[in-house]
């Protein structure tokens, strides 16, 4: 017996050792350099209808810009799915590519890191100063008083889009703007297996892009002003509650999209199954699934009352990617002058007319094309009634604890369970003793 | 459940009632394990707007549309070679070190050997997501160090599950070796073959079904792997575990092309593992159950 | 199965091994062959002991080391500064009385209650199966190629089938359930809510049995044809040959069987994420999900590795009292 207790002492000794040295390498590389000018790795999030699509409009790009400057960017697409368990193990290993899209809402998260370039008025200024920038958009680029972390690259809001025909069959002249006629509109569409409205009821963000616009229609917020988190306000639970309401008393949106994860509202909606959705930029979705573009419309989200506005009025999240230099590369000059380019007025208008999208740079929101019937809406939300979600370190500790009680709610109602305002304070109770205490 | 329906057989005529019970238990069975396996045939031949709407047993229509998508829509064939380099490479390693080391359990006295098996054994107790983090640390420490890319790459991803494989596989070896009878590699030993010439002439010949089933076995667990994959590989060495997530990732849900591909990549697999079923339960029967 | 491995209190070094070393045999006399003799078992495990430290046990003890530390996102880019935090990670895990814990042990009693019902499901049928088909009838090849079908196909394709057949609006299930049987008033949800745990039960099943169906049909080959043959000469029916030989003879089987189909499925995290994602309904919230969650999505992996530590440690009691009831056990029954 002792000679296996000598054995196992021995063999805890060596492994310890060797963990002691393993954590000791750590990824302690500080900053960034210039060891290796001529090449740069960008990963990029998955805009089009495909990785295989990204890559077809994205080469040609960096093609222009290993002619203009000599550097040559190896580029990867890598899917939503994966992208931010990517970026965390970059973080953690300081083995990351030099240039990366990142969501916007995860900006102060990865902030908080340490992982990303911040970018102060020296390094604005290299890619053209942030004037150059819509604010709401710069706003959702890190937290509050701090060094953006990234630079906004494409811009989104949500809009109310609307099937013209079945709101014909339905006798409905005029799209609705409030939400109290969404629900008279939905309910006289909702029946013989058609519904008015869509949602995704299992998708986590889906969810919190949602309510967090309800919430400051109802005057809440979900974080305090210095950043703790506040989802028991009256205001957050009648924002919860309207919301899964739509499903549970008003019955405009069908039981089944609460198992919905994976964009099946938007072929509800091209299928004419279901009248309404409300979306980021889903023209192209709804092109490649067959839909003719005068077969829809599209409106600004609903508002409670009035008309679309800051404050209470406020009717989508500043939706968007984020371009932001990693903060271990090995060519800091090159990444920053691969933003420059991708941020040029030239580049965002040309991406972002590929991917329906608005420019984040003032000058590009110019061109004509902007101004169509598919971003139009967006553009004009963008820029009066847009507000950027809460950009807090655990902006993702809130979307897994709220998202998930909107999405278990959602289930409730879809089962016949009732949803009532104690239930749902009790869910976001729940929620916010679930947030990490520091 | 199998007290009142579970009979035994006879060496002689089974009785009326057992024959039936054995008929109604096993189509039913077969039944449940069928039905995916039609679902997944029949939805990879039907166009897209048959799978996205309610299930029908009988489509609108059959295409073959889907097995020509599939190729474009993602990289698959990418994938799928990266499944085999990773699989195939971490099942012959997996094998050849646990050959090693069931030969000197099974054969040698040595200090240590108790620590040795019990340990190696309790690892298959680990829950994966404790060690996921640390050994991705540990693989980016060696690559800096060595410049060994472990991380990212497919080696990294080989020397994982040919670890996650090896307790498993040592412990059926030990138990298949043990059952060859030592007087045979003794006597080899005797002609003057070494313990290495012992071990590759008679004992791994007369062990070729544990091997088998003990590959066989690395291979499915390696083939399937989701977690590990994910983190550690990149666009360029991305598995099929991972990879085919990729069809419903996009705007739209093309299930038609998610069954196709699944079937595509499962065809080879079930084909070899069916092939080889036969030394599976040969092996097994004097490995695992010895 | 092997008496060194899982009983080595039984087998001792000695028996198994005996005086029969092969070296044993080629004389004591000359020196470099007894150094070559006591170092070749060390050189043969040498590989296979380097990636059990390299991959397993190294990384064990450093997510060992994370779970006393604060490791959230304003730490990981430099772990090693992350700041020590004695037991709190346990603490929090813990702490029945608030969320996290609770949640915690939610995901551990679903675990338990999924692990048992799978493991006996699949122990079950496979038995079942195996002993139905330990005789030849026609067909019996075809059937045993079919059945091992599940076994063979990759975790990916196979959960992702069972998804699309439990959709609520367009699934096979509520087809055939709903519209074609009747059985439920109304169309059911399968990935959401309570009936989630079901369905993560039938997949799980549907995927493990053939493994169970393998081994056990493996162990009957090692019955003797002669011990029926016996007992049917003694009179004794088909089921009292059950009874009296097939599963005694499968114990020590049934004793490993068991334990690896426990140790696979409560770690098993391929299933329920393919199913569900990241986030699992409560019902089917599986303890490697929930803890998957806990720190890759929620970004704090020291509490993230506490609970994998404690999810450890109750594994080790498990198994731990496991072997020493069924190797005493088996030792009564005299095999």
């Amino acid at each position: 017996m002792s000679r296996i207790r000598a054995a196992a002492v021995g063999a805890a000794t060596l492994t310890l050792a060797l963990t002691a040295t393993a954590c000791g390498g750590g990824s302690s590389s500080g900053g960034g350099s210039n060891d290796s000018p001529k090449t740069l790795t960008y990963w990029a999030s998955n805009q089009g209808a495909s990785i295989a699509v990204d890559k077809k409009v994205l080469q040609p790009e960096l093609d222009k810009f290993e002619k203009q400057t000599g550097i040559k960017v190896k580029l990867e697409v890598i899917p939503w799915s994966d992208l931010l368990n990517r970026i965390l193990t970059a973080t953690t290993s300081g083995q990351g590519p030099d240039v990366l899209n990142i969501g916007n809402t995860w900006s102060a998260s990865l902030q908080a890191s340490g992982a990303l370039l911040p970018w102060d008025a020296k390094n604005f200024d290299k890619i053209g100063g942030k004037d150059r920038f819509v604010e709401s958009a710069i706003g959702s680029a890190g937290a509050q008083g701090k060094d953006p972390a990234a630079v906004p690259l494409y811009s989104m809001s949500y809009a109310l889009y609307y099937n013209k025909k079945m709101f014909k069959d339905a006798g409905i002249s005029k799209p609705p703007t409030t939400w109290d006629e969404v629900v008279a509109d939905g309910k006289k569409i909702s029946k013989n297996g058609k519904w008015g409205l869509a949602a995704e009821g299992s998708n986590l963000s889906n969810n919190i892009h949602q309510i967090f616009v309800l919430a400051k229609q109802h005057g809440a917020d979900w974080f305090t002003a210095d950043g703790k988190p506040d989802f028991t306000s009256d205001g957050a639970v009648a924002a919860v509650k309207q919301y899964v309401d739509l499903m549970a008393k008003d019955k405009i949106i069908a039981p089944g999209n609460a198992e919905y994860a994976q964009n099946q509202s938007l072929s509800d909606f091209s299928k004419n199954k279901t009248a309404m959705v409300l979306w980021q930029a889903a023209a192209s979705t709804f092109k490649s699934q067959g839909m003719k573009d005068d077969e829809w419309g599209v409106v600004p989200a609903p508002v409670q009352s009035g008309a679309p506005g800051q404050g209470q009025n406020v009717n989508s999240m500043v939706a968007g990617i984020n371009i932001a230099v990693f903060k271990n590369t090995k060519n800091l000059d090159g990444a920053t002058k691969f933003v420059k380019f991708m941020t040029s007025d030239e580049e965002s208008k040309l991406l972002n007319k590929t991917y329906g999208s608005i420019p984040p740079v003032k000058a590009a929101q110019e061109d004509p094309a902007f101004n169509a019937q598919s971003t139009g809406v967006l553009k004009e939300t963008l820029a009066k009634s847009a507000a950027p979600l809460p950009q807090v370190a655990d902006e993702s500790q809130f979307e897994t604890a709220v998202g998930t009680a909107v999405k278990e709610l959602f289930a409730d109602a879809a089962a016949g369970k009732p949803v009532t305002t104690e239930s749902v304070k009790a869910a976001l109770t729940k929620a916010q003793q679930s947030m990490p205490t520091k | 459940m199998s007290d009142t329906t579970v009979r035994h057989r006879s060496p002689m005529a089974a009785p009326r009632s057992f024959v039936w019970s054995r008929r109604i238990f096993l189509t039913l069975l077969a039944g449940f394990v069928l039905l995916p396996v039609f679902v997944m045939v029949s939805s990879s031949l039907k166009p897209l707007q048959d799978v996205q709407g309610e299930f029908r047993w009988i489509p609108s229509g059959l295409t073959i549309r889907p097995y020509v998508d599939i190729w474009s829509t993602v990289p698959l064939a990418k994938y799928f070679t990266n499944s085999v380099i990773v699989a195939g490479a971490a099942t012959v390693c997996s094998v050849i070190i646990a050959v090693f080391a069931a030969y000197a359990v099974s054969r040698y006295r040595f200090r240590g050997k108790r620590v040795f098996t019990v340990t190696v054994l309790s690892t298959q107790m680990l829950p994966g997501i404790l060690f996921l983090l640390p050994l991705f640390l540990i693989y980016v420490n060696i690559g800096n160090a060595t410049g060994i890319a472990l991380f990212g790459s497919r080696g990294g991803l080989i020397l994982t599950y040919m670890t996650f494989t090896l307790p498993f596989s040592i412990w059926m070896l030990i138990g298949y070796f043990e059952s060859v009878p030592r007087d045979l590699d003794e006597a080899a030993l005797v002609d003057g073959c070494g313990p290495l010439g012992a071990l590759f002439r008679i004992i791994v010949p007369a062990a070729i079904p544990g091997i088998v089933a003990v590959a066989v076995y690395s291979f499915m667990t390696a083939w399937g792997e989701v977690l590990f994959a994910s983190v550690m590989t990149n666009e360029t060495t991305r598995t099929l575990s991972v990879g085919l997530g990729a069809y419903a990732n996009l705007n739209d849900v093309y299930w038609n092309q998610i069954m196709a591909a699944s079937l595509v990549v499962s065809v080879p697999v079930v084909a070899g593992f069916l092939l080889l079923q036969r030394y599976l339960v040969t092996g097994l029967t004097a490995g695992a159950v010895k | 199965m092997t008496t060194t491995a899982t009983s080595p209190a039984e087998a001792g070094e000695g028996r198994a091994v005996g005086k029969k070393t092969p070296g044993a045999a080629r004389g004591k006399s000359r020196r470099p062959g007894r150094i070559r003799r006591i170092g070749l078992p060390y050189l043969l495990l040498l590989p296979a002991l380097v990636l059990e430290l390299l991959v397993h046990l190294i990384p064990m003890v450093m997510g060992i080391v994370m779970s006393f530390r604060e490791l959230t996102q304003f730490y990981i880019r430099d772990w090693g500064s992350a700041p020590w935090s004695g037991f709190d990670n346990f603490k929090i895990a813990v702490d029945f009385d608030a969320p996290v814990g609770q949640a915690l042990l939610h995901s551990f009693f679903v675990t338990v209650l999924f692990t048992v019902l799978s493991v006996g499901l699949c122990w079950a049928i496979g038995t079942a199966a195996a002993i139905y088909m330990q005789e030849t009838f026609k067909g019996r090849g075809i059937l045993r190629a079919l059945f091992l079908i599940p076994y063979a196909l990759p975790v990916y394709a196979a959960v992702i089938t069972w998804v699309f057949m439990f959709q609520h609006d367009n699934g096979l299930v509520n087809h055939v359930l709903h519209d074609q049987l009747g059985v439920t008033d109304k169309p059911s949800f399968w990935l959401i809510g309570d009936n989630s745990f079901y369905a993560l039960l039938t997949v799980s099943v549907w995927k493990g049995w053939p493994f169970a169906f393998l081994i056990v049909m493996a162990g009957l080959q090692n019955i003797p044809k002669e011990m029926y043959e016996a007992a049917a000469l003694d009179g004794a029916g088909l089921w009292q040959q059950l009874r009296r030989i097939t599963l005694p003879s499968l114990r020590p089987v049934n004793q490993v069987l068991v334990l690896v189909l426990f140790l696979w499925t409560f770690n098993d995290f391929n299933t329920p994420y393919v199913m569900f994602g990241k986030a699992a309904p409560k019902a089917a919230d599986l303890i490697s999900v929930h803890i998957y969650q806990s720190s890759f999505v929620t970004w704090n992996f020291g509490t993230g590795s506490a609970m994998s530590v404690l999810l450890l440690l109750f594994l080790l009691v498990v198994t731990g009292v496991y072997l020493a009831l069924t190797s005493r056990g088996r030792k009564t029954a005299d095999v």
